[in-house]
């Protein structure tokens, strides 16, 4: 089982970082700012879900989707829709025409629940959907794209289509998705108001952890051979074939994992803003995830966090005084990054800090020990 | 029954190509051709710049569909198949210009082809126990990159580039190994390893060669096929082939 030991999971370096953005994360943020800000951070970290799915993906894998705003949503979505159903009681909406639908049907002249709507009932259920229908939308479409062996520039456009068919379908069916506004005025999980100070610490903390759960799954996967395949197959898709694998499932299951990602990621989102709206799901935020991931660094999982917060914090900074700037400033953030920076701050970090940490950690007790690689210099000895 | 569907019903035939053809827009890359190979037996295939060497090996590996004929490995038709389900198989490539992973090191690209785990979730919890680390290391030694199996892979020499990519083959164990020019860029010495070390790994499987240095093919070939124009213009041994006027005329007065 030595394969499996943490050491070989994490370099020291790769502990440290996680045990520095865990600090940062559950510590110093919490006690640094107000539960609004705090409110805030944790709506930035649920768009790091979709960044470092994006780094498998995209860093690893080599796959460019400019549609992960599709998956996101489907899983804010899937939440909201419950969370819409607990707040539509009949006794909540008894001044409608049709007590007991969502408010933005029965303004449709809707009078009746679809049947889509039915089993959101569910808490259950809707867990499961937040999950499973994002991830199976991604089997079918890296099924149809990467069977017939459609890549790059093409899929990338491909996954762009879908990001605003999706859009256009969730805006034109105003009565069944509640259209532009989105689905909003959410109020309480299983009875429990999710307007509280309170409720916002939870989600915060609840969002830091599934975020880890992800970063060690992430973790799991670019360490282990699929992870090398990934690399492989970025540079050699057509020897990797030769070397024996089904390239097209190798994709298929990177895409899944990260449109599952994201899913979790938006039903994060839902919880912590309360609604859920087609802005999410379009073309531009879903570009703009790719850039959170570029600037944090596409190979790197932790930089794919700090991208996601980094360039949030700046935005609502600079929005907060300039909003028209935005776009430009976003526009430039990503070119200045992919000419002079192409590994984001993670390979900032790894140029100029990485050395320094090194022999720091050569010192440190707790590290001095631990290899400072996960290469196979143990291992490969013969026996 | 022809003669030639009667020697391809022959299961002795490790490989057996048959009115194989393959029109790239017309052009006809490969025309008609077929021929057998032996268990055990070292094939190469000679000829000009563009007879269509390549596009044969790329037609029985999977790598180009071909428009007529079929290839039957070990009575397995193959030319239905995906690359890498004609990989398993039991056929191994090299390319002609070394195609090895840059961004791995060269222990990880011998392990990546090592013929385990090679779907998904077999990937994913893939545990390099010491089975695969010993026979890593021996494919290493073999292809003399013992000394630099921690290095990565893209600062190795071509030639050392050429060896990996043969000991990625090798460690994939194939019942018919294929060469597309592998002496090709190295230097005399770099060659000369190379021919001894085809002789060692040529030794219990079958092999098609391609390759352009007379003197290595005269070394090795048990038969030559000499291909023009997408067709086989002579076939037999390296001798009698040398001595062939047509052979002369196209491939060798120059
Ligand atoms: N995919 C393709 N599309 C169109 N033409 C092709 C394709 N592949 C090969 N050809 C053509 O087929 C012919 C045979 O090419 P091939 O590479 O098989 O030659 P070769 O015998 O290997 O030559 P060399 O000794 O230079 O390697 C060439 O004229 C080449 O241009
Ligand atoms: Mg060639």
């Amino acid at each position: 089982m030595s394969n499996f030991s943490l050491s070989n999971l994490m370099t020291r370096q790769d502990v440290l970082g996680f045990v520095v953005l865990a600090l940062i994360l559950l510590v110093v943020l919490p006690l640094s700012l107000d539960v609004m800000r705090l409110n805030q951070v944790g709506k930035y970290l649920s768009f790091a879900f979709v960044t470092v799915g994006l780094v498998l993906c995209w860093g690893y894998g080599g796959i460019l989707s400019l549609g992960q705003g599709v998956f996101y949503g489907l899983g804010g979505y899937a939440l909201a829709m419950f969370l819409k159903l607990e707040a539509s009681s009949p006794e909540n909406t008894s001044i409608q025409s049709t007590p007991g639908i969502p408010d933005f049907m029965d303004w449709n002249q809707i009078t009746e629940l679809p049947w889509l709507w039915e089993p959101f009932h569910s808490f259950g259920f809707s867990l499961l959907a937040i999950l499973l229908v994002p991830t199976v939308l991604a089997y079918l479409i890296g099924f149809a794209m990467f069977k017939r062996r459609v890549s790059g520039v093409y899929f990338a456009i491909i996954t762009q289509a879908i990001s605003s068919i999706l859009t256009i379908l969730i805006i034109g069916q105003q009565g069944y998705t509640g259209g532009v506004n989105g689905i909003t005025d959410l109020q309480t999980l299983m009875g429990w108001s999710i307007r509280t100070d309170y409720a916002s610490y939870v989600f915060y903390f609840v969002g830091v952890a599934l975020l880890f759960v992800c970063l060690f799954i992430a973790q799991f996967i670019t360490k282990s051979k699929l992870g090398r395949i990934l690399v492989a197959m970025r540079g050699q898709e057509d020897r990797v074939r030769f070397s024996g694998y089904d390239v097209a499932n190798f994709k298929i299951f990177v895409f899944c994992v990260g449109a599952a990602f994201a899913a979790v990621g938006g039903a994060m989102f839902t919880l912590q803003e309360k609604f859920m709206s087609p802005s999410f799901v379009g073309i531009v935020p879903s570009i703009e995830m790719v850039i959170f991931c570029a600037v944090g660094g596409r190979l790197s999982i932790l930089g794919a966090v700090y991208g996601a917060l980094l360039v949030n914090v700046f935005r609502t900074v600079l929005g907060e005084s300039f909003p028209e700037l935005w776009l430009f400033a976003m526009g430039l953030l990503f070119v200045g990054v992919v000419l002079a920076f192409p590994d984001g701050l993670a390979g900032v970090y790894q140029k100029y800090a990485a050395p320094t940490v090194d022999r720091f950690l050569d010192k440190a007790p707790l590290f001095r020990r631990w290899p400072s690689s996960t290469s196979h210099s143990e291992p490969i000895k013969a026996s | 029954m022809s003669a030639a569907t009667a020697r391809a019903t022959n299961t002795d035939f490790v490989l057996a190509v048959e009115g194989l053809t393959v029109s790239f827009e017309g052009f006809k890359a490969v025309d008609d051709l077929s021929f057998y190979v032996d268990e055990k037996e070292i094939r190469v295939i000679i000829g000009p710049n563009g007879a269509g060497k390549t596009t044969v090996l790329d037609l029985i590996c999977g790598r180009t569909k071909a428009t007529e004929g079929s290839v039957k490995f070990r009575n397995k038709e193959l030319t239905t198949l995906n690359e890498h389900e004609i990989v398993r198989a039991g056929v191994g490539r090299k390319f002609q210009t070394p195609s090895i992973y840059e961004d791995l090191t060269v222990f990880e690209n011998l392990e990546l082809c090592y013929p385990r785990g090679r779907n998904v979730f077999g990937a994913l919890f893939f545990k390099r126990d010491q089975k695969v680390i010993n026979k890593v290391r021996e494919t290493a030694e073999m292809v003399n990159l013992l000394d630099q199996i921690e290095d990565s892979a893209d600062l190795l020499s071509h030639g050392k580039k050429q060896w990996l990519e043969i000991g990625m083959l090798l460690i994939q164990d194939p019942a018919l190994l294929m060469l597309d020019e592998p002496v090709a860029g190295m230097s005399v010495t770099e060659r000369q390893q190379t021919a001894e070390l085809l002789r060692r790994i040529t030794a219990d499987r079958s092999v098609i060669v391609i390759e352009h240095d007379m003197q290595f093919v005269a070394e090795i070939a048990d038969h030559v096929t000499v291909m023009h124009q997408g067709k086989i213009l002579a076939e037999g041994t390296a001798e009698k082939v040398k001595q062939d006027p047509k052979v002369i005329e196209v491939y060798l007065g120059h």
